[in-house]
């Protein structure tokens, strides 16, 4: 079995976030691999590691040149391969768009499964599994924090609406793995030093069979713009406790006309 | 025409208060443009009256599918070909993790454009356009769509408006895909234990290093408890590093980032690594002795003075309201 | 606060519970199939380090067969910080120099760690309000012109890309926690352990450390050399040295609604002229840091006797002088670090190899207090470090002895260090003019006059007093704002410092303190680390609380009485344009 890891380059923690001036994320600081792509390589690792018949783990990403770095990162934590599609058509994409692309390099790989992050740091959609699983007309399920692997048949849980959701999936499928799904291992320095010489497949749009008019900012279904503070929140009431029998009163004044009690 | 079409969510014969809430803006939203807010609901248990739930709220129209609840696939199957059947412009979800998942499927099949996490809605240039916050919501972003708009909102964003009108309810075919039956609901639901996760608790009591001992979270948990479900209690780094507290209940930076509709803080005195964490709350209320504290300047309620004597007064004074 | 009943304490009457030869001191142990393998390990990625790393790999670009021998790995930069950069910190105004003679071909004033080409320079000797003319011409040791103001940390991201293209191994994140000794040899390193619990107990996701075996050895740890200092110990290298001196330095950068343009050093207020405060010794700079940014920062003697000496609030302090409210007010705060500085110079340098290892940079003492420089030094050291690890990987020899007499013959380094050797002792001494004309006769003459050697004091040793209030350097500190002025906090906030909570702690002190000892490193530590509980008695020992995830790892700590160890890779600031 193959499982496909998508991974993403994201802005530090560390960085303070802003728009540039081509209203896009600024993406000009310190970089790193999304926090939580780490635990879709844990969950690859783990099906492996509980028996599962894995031939292969490869990491894909799409992003700058840079990204190359983040790339490593992953592959340090257990992949055995990775692709980069890289290409400054690309830039500017929406989560729909972007989808479109990864979906386009899955096929290439036809693996049985995809996991993923449950969220970007930057973007933060929540949004790219299900996309994905749309294009290659396969079922994606996120949030997912416990998965077991019989054959090809995933049993997965997750928190949903009204409790705890248990569900099936006849594999090929798209699973968004939660952070709570497991405790990602550091890599050690062995790993860190053995992914520089992983193989790794760099494509540009061309070279991926992807169609330059379906990504980047045109092939875009939405544009965001008109970027304002929000409304500012108006000064709290600041009282001194000197009776409490009346200083409980005001608070509970309070709490009734914000409907809290 | 510019109508909108909104995804309900149905349980057990109740749709819930975010589905209404998403409807009752829709139909704002697409009076201002001219339509009307339609609905769909996706069940094998979905009768006329749990689709008069959304027609009291604001919706026109009520599709039913007679589909799994609780899958995705079948859900986002049969809203593409809905859109796609009767040319709705716009797709709005209420938000939750359904929510989420047929949004981005939706807006895949039908080539349009996505917003999540969406607070605001509103029309410019006679068209519809979303408005989210980004970047811990320092910022509001504002999409504006080329062609077909998908819109998945923060939970309970919007506010319910009962209008107490009523909606044409008609079954929809959905054709289903592949994908589809690919996956089985086994349990939908499950409930185990009582504790709540702080993430997801609606009134959070948060203590600091204020309370003084560990033995006094008694009166956070107290608090807490006076406000019923839907509560709980969280801590500051410093009292969490001082082995009052466990680590799962830390919220800031380095621990949990909550928003519930009620955070109070016991004894925090509110450094931004803490205000990070806490930041998105709806209403912060804040008891320290400290005037200096960092945490009234962004408390929405500020009492200065001993929490020792004040929560427990307090926490009377909510019990006896509650009766 | 109580005032002090006592005498006062001095923190070195309450040394850290750490065994250094025990804890830090090891044999190698696994097979070669366990060990990482390299040719030549660099703790520590910052300019020395680095420039050490992209020196050898020039040389050996042009020695294949020697390449060759040194296997897969030819050079390994260990490095604790999430990215190299990410712990580096200067004023900084760079003399140019050891930087472009190691990339010749690189136009390096177009890097984005170049702020600014100097042209301008002014020194400021500040009063409460105003300022007191200079006694004479700007002293030699002021005049920057065609210095540059650089990035550190942007720096040190450059020249570890420049590393990595020659073939480096980068290894960010990676603690080196013990020195490895056989046969009197330094033989590498075993770097450490990361995903401890809080009692150092193994988590789930607990990766041990590795031993990392290196035919040479390069620390350039630093200011606070953790395996510097253990090697320091085991081989006995600092005999007949003066103590280590240390001060502490903070700094931020501002976006300014005005270009500024001039190289300002500025001393006197808010330090007090005073001499038995020892505050003399405050100075700081305001710098132009590219379009509309300025860095500004203060240096404060880790010797002064109040317990209420706080480099981070006097830097706000200052920021309220008029001259310096008029570049930065109405601007914004954009980034905030700290870092103590081993200024001991000459006087305190160990001897700077072993068998098998070399220090280089601030681990080996090799600052400028005299200009406040330290970078170009850190370059030229480790760029000598690589032409003679080179030699003596040539020659097969673990010997590394004609790296001190390569320093020593450094126009740039050692010649340098052994003119200004006494420079900083005289700044300290009397009333300022005074000291200010003996200073700058030391430099004008190069050290001849007065000449001779100027002794010096550990810092843990200052006895330190909590003054009566009104007589406290606390008086002058300003409420923090949010804006314009900050709490220490907010400061940290900013560097990105995102320590596991969970994880051990890294600071080794004496808990139980004199209420004047606590106070000293409560007011001391620029990121509030160290904390009195509030019910604690007045008068008496207190225990400290320590915030051990706060730490930025400036140092200063290991100055006064403390200790620091390397926490886990990966943790502490994220230094980006300081």
């Amino acid at each position: 079995m193959k499982i496909l890891v998508l991974v993403k380059e994201v802005p530090d923690a560390a960085v303070e976030k802003t728009i540039g001036s081509d209203g896009r994320i600024d993406r000009s600081g310190e970089k790193t691999l999304n926090p939580s792509d780490t635990n879709a390589l844990e969950a690859a690792v783990q099906l492996k590691e509980a028996g599962a018949d894995v031939s292969e783990i490869v990491a894909v990403t799409v992003g700058p040149d840079s990204a190359s770095r983040s790339l490593q990162g992953a592959v340090s934590r257990g992949a055995d391969r990775s692709i980069h599609l890289s290409d400054p058509a690309i830039a500017g994409s929406d989560v729909v768009a972007t989808g479109y692309a990864l979906a386009e390099l899955i096929k290439r790989e036809s693996p049985e499964l995809v996991l993923l992050g449950q969220q970007s740091d930057d973007a933060g959609c929540y949004a790219v599994g299900s996309v994905v699983g749309q294009f290659l007309g396969q079922p994606a399920l996120s949030q997912v924090s416990k998965l077991e692997l019989a054959g090809t048949t995933l049993t997965l849980e997750r928190q949903a609406e009204y409790g705890y959701d248990t569900l099936e999936v006849t594999l090929p499928a798209v699973i968004s793995v939660s952070d709570s799904a497991n405790e990602p291992r550091y890599p050690s320095l062995k790993a860190i030093m053995g992914a520089k010489k992983k193989p790794v497949e760099k494509l540009d749009l061309a070279g991926a069979g992807i169609d330059a008019g379906k990504v980047g900012t045109a092939g875009s279904g939405v544009e965001c713009k008109d970027f304002q503070a929000p409304a500012a929140k108006s000064a709290g009431t600041i009282i001194t406790d000197e009776d409490t029998a009346a200083t409980v009163e005001q608070i509970v004044a309070w709490l009734d006309s914000r409907k809290l009690v | 025409m510019a109508n909108i079409l909104v995804y309900g969510l149905a349980h057990e014969g109740t749709v819930n208060k975010n589905s209404r809430g998403a409807v009752s803006e829709a139909a704002k939203v697409a009076s201002q443009l001219g339509g009307e807010a339609h609905a769909v609901l996706v069940g094998t248990d979905i009768n006329d009256s749990v689709a008069q739930q959304l027609g009291a709220v604001g919706a026109s129209k009520v599709w039913t599918v007679n589909a799994a609840e609780g899958v995705a696939q079948t859900a986002s199957d049969a809203i593409a070909a809905l859109v796609e059947a009767q040319g709705y412009d716009y797709v709005l979800f209420g938000g939750g993790l359904l929510g989420f998942e047929i949004g981005a499927a939706v807006a895949a099949a039908i080539g349009g454009g996505i917003t999540v996490e969406a607070t605001e809605l509103a029309v410019d240039g006679g068209k519809l356009v979303a408005k989210r916050p980004i970047f811990g919501d320092t910022l509001l972003s504002t999409s504006h769509y080329k062609g077909k708009g998908v819109i998945v909102a923060r939970t309970n964003a919007f506010e319910v408006n009962e209008t107490g009108g009523s909606a044409t309810v008609e079954a929809f075919d959905a054709p289903a895909s592949a994908a589809a039956g690919q996956v089985t609901l086994k349990v939908r639901g499950e409930q185990r234990g009582a504790d709540i996760n702080i993430e997801d608790a609606q009134i959070l009591v948060t203590g600091g290093r204020g309370l003084g001992t560990a033995e006094n979270f008694s009166v956070a948990d107290a608090l807490a408890a006076a406000f019923g479900s839907g509560s709980a209690v969280g801590a500051t780094r410093a009292v969490v590093d001082a082995g009052w507290f466990p680590y799962a209940g830390q919220v800031g930076q380095t621990g949990k980032t909550v928003a519930p509709k009620l955070y109070v803080g016991l004894g925090v005195s509110g450094a931004i690594q803490h205000k990070v964490g806490m930041q998105s709350s709806e209403n912060v209320l804040a008891i320290n002795k400290d005037e200096n504290a960092p945490i009234f300047e962004f408390a929405d309620f500020g009492v200065v003075g001993d929490l020792h004597k004040i929560a427990p007064a307090l926490t009377e004074a909510i019990k006896a309201k509650k009766g | 606060m109580a005032a002090s009943s006592t005498n006062g304490h001095a923190p070195a009457e309450f040394p850290p519970p750490v065994d250094v030869e025990a804890e830090f001191i090891a044999t190698p142990q696994a097979g070669e199939d366990e060990a990482i393998e390299v040719g030549v390990a660099i703790v520590g990625g910052g300019p020395a380090g680095l420039a050490a790393a992209n020196r050898l790999l020039q040389l050996l670009a042009e020695d294949e067969e020697l390449l060759e021998q040194l296997g897969e790995v030819p050079v390994a930069v260990i490095e604790k910080g999430k990215t190299c950069g990410a712990h580096n910190l200067s004023g900084a105004v760079m003399k140019p120099g050891p930087l472009k003679s190691l990339f010749p071909d690189e136009d390096l004033t177009e890097l984005p760690a170049v702020r600014w080409v100097n042209e301008h320079d002014d020194v400021w000797w500040l009063t409460e309000k105003g300022t007191r003319p200079m006694p004479g011409p700007t002293p030699p040791n002021f005049q920057n012109e065609g210095n540059w103001v650089v990035s550190l940390s942007q720096l040190c991201r450059f020249m570890a890309e420049k590393a990595e293209e020659s073939g480096a191994y980068i290894l960010t994140e990676t603690a080196a926690a013990k020195l490895l000794v056989q046969d009197g040899a330094v033989q590498g390193v075993v770097t450490g352990d990361k995903g401890r619990g809080k009692e150092g107990e193994e988590l789930g996701n607990f990766e041990p450390g590795m031993e990392v075996h290196a035919r040479h050895t390069v620390l350039a740890e630093g200011n606070w050399g953790h395996l510097t200092g253990a090697a320091i110990k085991h081989f006995n290298l600092a005999e007949g040295a003066n103590p280590p001196v240390w001060k502490l330095g903070a700094k931020e950068v501002w976006k300014t609604k005005e270009q500024w343009n001039k190289v300002v050093h500025f001393f006197g207020w808010p330090g007090r002229a005073n001499n038995k405060w020892h505050e003399t010794g405050v100075g700081g700079w305001v710098y132009p840091y590219g379009e509309n940014q300025v860095s500004i920062g203060i240096v404060v003697p880790l010797a002064t006797p109040d317990a209420t000496v706080s480099a981070h609030d006097m830097l706000q302090t200052v920021k309220q002088h008029p001259k310096l409210k008029a570049i930065l007010e109405g601007g914004e705060r954009t980034a905030w670090g700290a870092k103590a500085i081993q200024g001991g110079g000459y006087w305190s340098q160990p001897k700077l190899s072993v068998p098998g290892a070399l220090f280089v940079g601030e681990s080996g003492g090799m600052i400028d207090m005299a200009s406040l420089k330290g970078v170009h030094m850190a370059i030229e050291s480790g760029k000598i470090a690589g032409e003679e690890i080179y030699k003596s990987l040539k020659l097969g020899q673990k010997d590394l002895s004609s790296f001190e007499t390569a320093i020593a013959d450094s126009e740039i380094v050692g010649q340098r260090l052994y003119q200004v050797r006494n420079n900083m002792q005289l700044v300290g001494g009397s009333s300022m003019p005074f000291n200010l004309a003996k200073a700058g006769l030391d430099i004008i003459s190069k050290g001849k006059i007065p000449g001779g050697r100027k002794t010096t004091h550990r810092d843990a040793d200052v006895v330190q007093i909590i003054p009566p209030e009104g007589k406290r350097a606390s008086d002058l500190y300003p409420k923090a704002d949010g804006k314009y002025t900050f709490d220490k906090l907010s400061s940290v906030f900013i560097t990105g410092n995102a320590t596991r909570d969970d994880a051990p702690s890294h600071i080794r002190i004496e808990k139980n303190v004199p209420r004047e000892v606590a106070e000293t490193w409560k007011w001391m530590c620029p990121a509030g680390v160290y904390e009195i509980p509030e019910d604690a008695a007045e008068t008496g020992n207190v225990d400290v609380i320590v915030n051990y995830t706060n730490c930025v790892q400036c140092g200063a700590i290991t100055a006064r009485g403390g200790r620091l160890t390397p926490p886990e890779g990966g943790d502490g600031p994220a230094y980006q344009v300081v």
